[in-house]
């Protein structure tokens, strides 16, 4: 790919919970960067820290119990964790957008369709009257909403669930933003729902050019719409690659586990192979690799060590011990 | 022993507007739908939300009443149930639900959770069912000591192992899985998917699994129901219904999952428009506004579910 610097750098981020329990670190250092145009997968269990990473990015964590406790989130060469609040209102919504998992809870009840919509563009371009409803229903049929004007003064309730999700799509990518932060965006959607959705999302990706950090637990979507993608296990990410790179050589312990625990839709496996044990508290990692305890392929340094990142091929890296680097093993 | 429904159909009234408790319409959950669960077997229940599908479960659970049709356990109707029957019935057909968050009463221990389907003249004394317990516990792969400890106290999948060792405790035939595994992280589908498979394989249980998750339904399931609006669409042994979809739903259904490698892209049918409302299904083939075979005769004569391939049921004008 071309040289040109990434739209987002994220590097080292640290975002903790502090409770009665303990330190919970949500996310442990989380680097990645993201082209523009490009989608980035993340994907990992519940509690693997994936949604947290992005609320840090448009720092939204919860607070006071959350904190970003370190690292620096590069948008264009800026790091948002020096911005000031009102700076990053600015930032959100026009520059980083976000599309959650239930756009029930994330649509506002009682406004319609259209005053959601125009508050949004006329927060963030200052348009107002025929200009302001020109956009908004321009944004509407960028997401192939069928009959945008009668929409307007529409309720969410009067809309099913895929529509929904269009709206607050149409929200999100209303003033053209660099960056687009979908969480979940499909899981509350039907099987054919979610692949209207998915086909739509790519549409409205090449037509704008916006990059994509798509966060799901489903393979298969990953497999579908990612160009690259991020396994995230607590509160970091194990492997990140090139999509069909990590499909075909996956080098984490846990993404060959995840890959092949999986039923899939092509194929009728006779027997699952299980991940044995829970996913580890947070509150409570131990002290090397925190996969260690549920690894088939565990070692003695595993327990003591966290792994270092190894370059397995161009662009993909594993955290593991085991994990062999290209050069080791083309010999 | 067989569970079997026969032309089954539910309907619900529904207020439209503001008048208050006045029904103005109905709405078909079920329209006409008749399956046949044998031992030993698992049939798989796919569609989309809407479709019927957990009605069809809470029907054969008896938690409603069909409008009309009918269900038949060993050929028996169970309208016609007496007392007994009815005990019997209920302690042969169990189910798991899919969330164990809220399956399982947080006030309860395991051991009281997992005994309760047990009836309380079961002539069994307070030792006997520690021990029963006890024994299904371990079956699902939990400690015997499980029993004295709340559901807290336990992972999403260790309380789905929970609900179904309170589903094995009266010894079924017959389990009706409710989207056994959607609430649960991918690393734990597989160790539950493979218990109910085990389970299976062991027990001799036939399992009814309601699901909109269509690789977990190709993994544990023998045979397959589509379900479109309230009705059957297209039946048929489940790897040859996956290998060859026929009716056009079945294959935009299955082109719509997605296969777990990159590569492995297909071509998909993108279906236009949306799931039809149930107060008000078109006329004739319900599927036929967003078909893209659709024929003039579709829009007027509804389609009958006829054998066109040994085994292979499907509810189109195209066969």
């Amino acid at each position: 790919m071309g040289d040109a610097p990434p739209l987002l750098e994220v590097d080292n981020l640290q975002t903790h919970f502090f409770t009665r329990r303990g330190v919970t670190k949500a996310v442990d250092g989380v680097s990645f960067t993201l082209r523009a145009g490009e989608t980035l997968a993340l994907v990992g269990e519940s509690g693997s820290g994936k949604s947290i990473t992005c609320l840090s990015l448009v720092r939204l964590v919860p607070e006071p119990a959350g904190r970003i406790v370190g690292g620096r989130v590069l948008l264009d060469g800026e790091d948002l964790l020096r911005k000031t609040a009102a700076q990053m209102r600015r930032v959100r919504g026009k520059q980083i957008a976000m599309v959650l998992q239930d756009p029930m809870t994330s649509l506002n009840p009682g406004l319609t369709i259209g005053s959601q919509l125009g508050e949004v563009v006329r927060l963030h371009q200052g348009l107002r009257g025929a200009p302001l409803r020109g956009r908004v229903l321009e944004a509407l049929s960028r997401l192939r909403i069928p009959g945008a004007a009668s929409r307007l003064t529409h309720y969410q309730h009067q809309l099913s669930g895929g529509m929904r999700q269009r709206v607050s799509s149409a929200i999100a990518m209303s003033c053209t933003p660099r960056l687009l932060i979908a969480d979940e965006p499909t899981t509350a959607l039907d099987v054919t729902i979610q692949a209207q959705y998915l086909e739509l999302l790519k549409e409205v990706q090449q037509a704008t050019g916006v990059a994509v950090i798509l966060v799901t637990h489903d393979f298969g979507i990953v497999a579908a719409n990612a160009d690259r993608v991020a396994v995230m296990y607590a509160g970091r990410i194990v492997e990140i690659g090139c999509t069909l790179d990590v499909f075909n050589t996956p080098a984490h312990p846990y993404t060959r586990a995840l890959l092949r625990c999986l039923p899939d839709v092509d194929l009728k496996r006779e027997r699952l192979v299980e991940i044995g044990g829970q996913p580890p508290d947070l509150a409570r990692l131990p002290a090397g690799c925190p996969f260690a305890p549920r690894c088939p392929e565990r070692q003695s340094r595993c327990d003591t060590a966290y792994p270092p990142a190894v370059a397995v091929d161009d662009a993909h890296v594993a955290h593991c011990w085991v994990a062999l680097p290209a050069a080791a093993r083309s010999r | 022993m067989t569970l079997e429904g026969h032309d089954l159909r539910k309907y619900f009234p529904a207020a439209r507007g503001l008048a208050l408790g006045r029904a103005r319409g109905v709405v078909k959950a079920l329209d006409g739908v008749s399956v046949r669960v044998a031992e030993g077997e698992t049939l798989g229940i796919v569609g989309e939300s809407g479709s019927g599908k957990t009605t069809l479960a809470r029907l054969f659970l008896l938690l409603e009443r069909p409008t009309a049709g009918s269900l038949l356990f060993d050929g028996k109707a169970t309208m016609s149930f007496g007392r007994g029957d009815l005990a019997r019935y209920r302690r042969a057909v169990q189910a798991v639900f899919q969330d164990p968050y809220s399956s399982l009463n947080p006030r309860m221990r395991v051991g009281q959770i997992v005994a309760e389907p047990l009836p309380g003249d079961n002539g069994m004394n307070g030792t006997a069912v520690r021990e029963r317990v006890g024994e299904v516990l371990q079956l699902v792969g939990l400690r015997r000591d499980s029993a004295g400890l709340y559901p807290h106290e336990f992972s999403g999948g260790q309380r789905q192992r929970i609900a179904i060792a309170r589903a094995l405790v009266t010894t079924p035939k017959f389990i009706v899985l409710d989207e056994p595994v959607s609430a649960l992280d991918v690393s734990i589908r597989a160790q539950i998917l493979n218990l109910l498979k085990g389970l299976q394989e062991r027990l001799g249980l036939a399992y009814m699994m309601i699901s909109h998750d269509l690789a977990a339904a190709r993994y544990l399931a023998t045979r397959l129901a589509v379900m479109y609006a309230g009705q059957l669409v297209e039946t048929g042994e489940c790897d040859a219904l996956y290998r060859e979809p026929l009716h056009p739903y079945t294959q935009a259904l299955l082109s719509a999952a997605l296969p777990l490698h990159p590569s492995a892209r297909r071509q998909r049918i993108v279906l236009a428009g949306e799931v039809p409302n149930p107060m008000s299904p078109p006329p004739g083939c319900r599927f036929h506004p967003r078909c893209s075979h659709a024929m003039p005769q579709c829009g007027t004569v509804e389609p009958a579910l006829r054998q066109v391939r040994p085994g292979r049921f499907t509810a189109c004008h195209l066969y």
